[in-house]
């Protein structure tokens, strides 16, 4: 029985809730503000009805609000993990890429083993790893909150960590190069056991289609693209569902 | 183990939970509304012992006084409290916006 408004916080959702952000997973702590009563709902779990809706749309935005909902209002707080976009390449677009992100609210981690191309005069103020990424992504591996975009041109240093984020079920995957390096990109991956279906969310050629026409303006292109995935995530994994 | 993603030296939640492991009272407050300019934006936690020590913030620092002393009341009685900030409720609480914003925080008791 409710024992009505005045309803302490359960340490269980606190714990609960600070499990599933130190392991980078999406969580909202829904309050009924009738009652008082809080729980947490993980990214996946079934909600139904109105509520439901504004909790799946709460996951895409990552904006807190009161919401009402089955004649009840209530709190929704949205635990996003901070989105990390990785970007293989130290080149020319990275460089303008960095600064864009960051004011986006992406900030970006470069790899590139090119000590050339990797310097900290090229990049100032940004996170530079001059390693191979297979070293550098097994200490920080890859996630569902991670995207990320390969730029080097180079096999040798793009195609690891190309599949190693369509394993992680990054939100974004993208490659720079032309439609025909793409296909033959593609025959390397499906060599490494990369399979169709992940080849089809890899973004190539990368960026949104803006006519982009110099290094800055594919850098609008790629951190437009990741932008809208990030926003729609979820929305294009029901369709294919649905749609099997 | 810590998480290499959180500041968890100055995570709110995650002193919280630290609070409650040690056996402390604790009361977490949360922005739920805001109208106009405000310093934080909804969902900011500021996190407050039966000692009235915090870590966090709900505003720029204007209104942190009035809601820990409210807090001390929610530790005490188990009940949680919905406060209202801004310009217009200067009676009320005696502290205010300076920014000209209205914010609405949901203070709850921890277990």
């Amino acid at each position: 029985m409710s024992s009505g408004w005045g309803e302490a916080m359960d340490p269980y959702v606190l714990k609960a809730l600070n499990a599933e952000r130190r392991a980078r997973r999406a969580a909202i702590v829904v309050t009924d503000l009738g009652d008082g009563r809080d729980r947490v709902v993980k990214e996946g779990d079934a909600v139904a009805g109105d509520l439901g809706a504004a909790v799946a749309k709460a996951f895409r935005t990552g904006a807190s609000s009161m919401v009402e909902a089955e004649g009840r209002s209530f709190f929704l707080n949205v635990h996003l993990p901070q989105p990390r976009l990785v970007v293989i390449g130290a080149v020319h677009i990275s460089q303008a890429l960095a600064p864009m992100a960051r004011i986006a609210g992406f900030p970006l981690e470069i790899i590139d083993p090119r000590t050339a191309f990797a310097s900290d005069e090229r990049f100032p103020d940004v996170s530079l790893k001059a390693e191979w990424p297979e070293d550098v992504l097994k200490d920080c591996p890859l996630d569902r909150y991670a995207a990320l975009a390969a730029v080097t041109h180079d096999p040798k240093i793009d195609d690891f960590p190309l599949k190693a984020a369509l394993d992680a079920d990054c939100f974004y995957v993208g490659a720079l190069g032309s439609r025909k390096t793409h296909a033959k990109r593609v025959e390397r991956l499906l060599a490494m056991g990369v399979t169709p279906d992940q080849i089809e969310r890899i973004n190539a050629p990368i960026g949104l289609n803006i006519g982009a026409a110099n290094p800055a303006e594919i850098a609008v292109a790629v951190l437009a693209q990741v932008i809208a995935a990030f926003r729609s995530r979820g929305l294009a994994g029901k369709t294919k569902d649905e749609a099997a | 183990m810590p998480s290499k993603f959180l500041d968890e030296a100055r995570d709110p939640l995650i002193i919280a939970e630290g609070w409650m492991k040690d056996g402390k009272d604790v009361a977490v407050a949360t922005v739920i509304e805001t109208w106009g300019s405000a310093p934080r934006p909804v969902g900011s936690h500021l996190v407050i012992d039966a000692e009235g020590t915090f870590h966090g913030s709900v505003s720029g620092g204007c209104v942190e006084g009035a809601v820990i002393s409210e807090a001390l009341d929610v530790i005490a009685s188990g009940k949680p409290k919905m406060l209202d900030f801004g310009v217009a409720d200067e009676t009320a609480w005696q502290v205010g916006l300076s920014c000209g914003g209205r914010i609405r925080v949901y203070v709850e008791r921890l277990g």
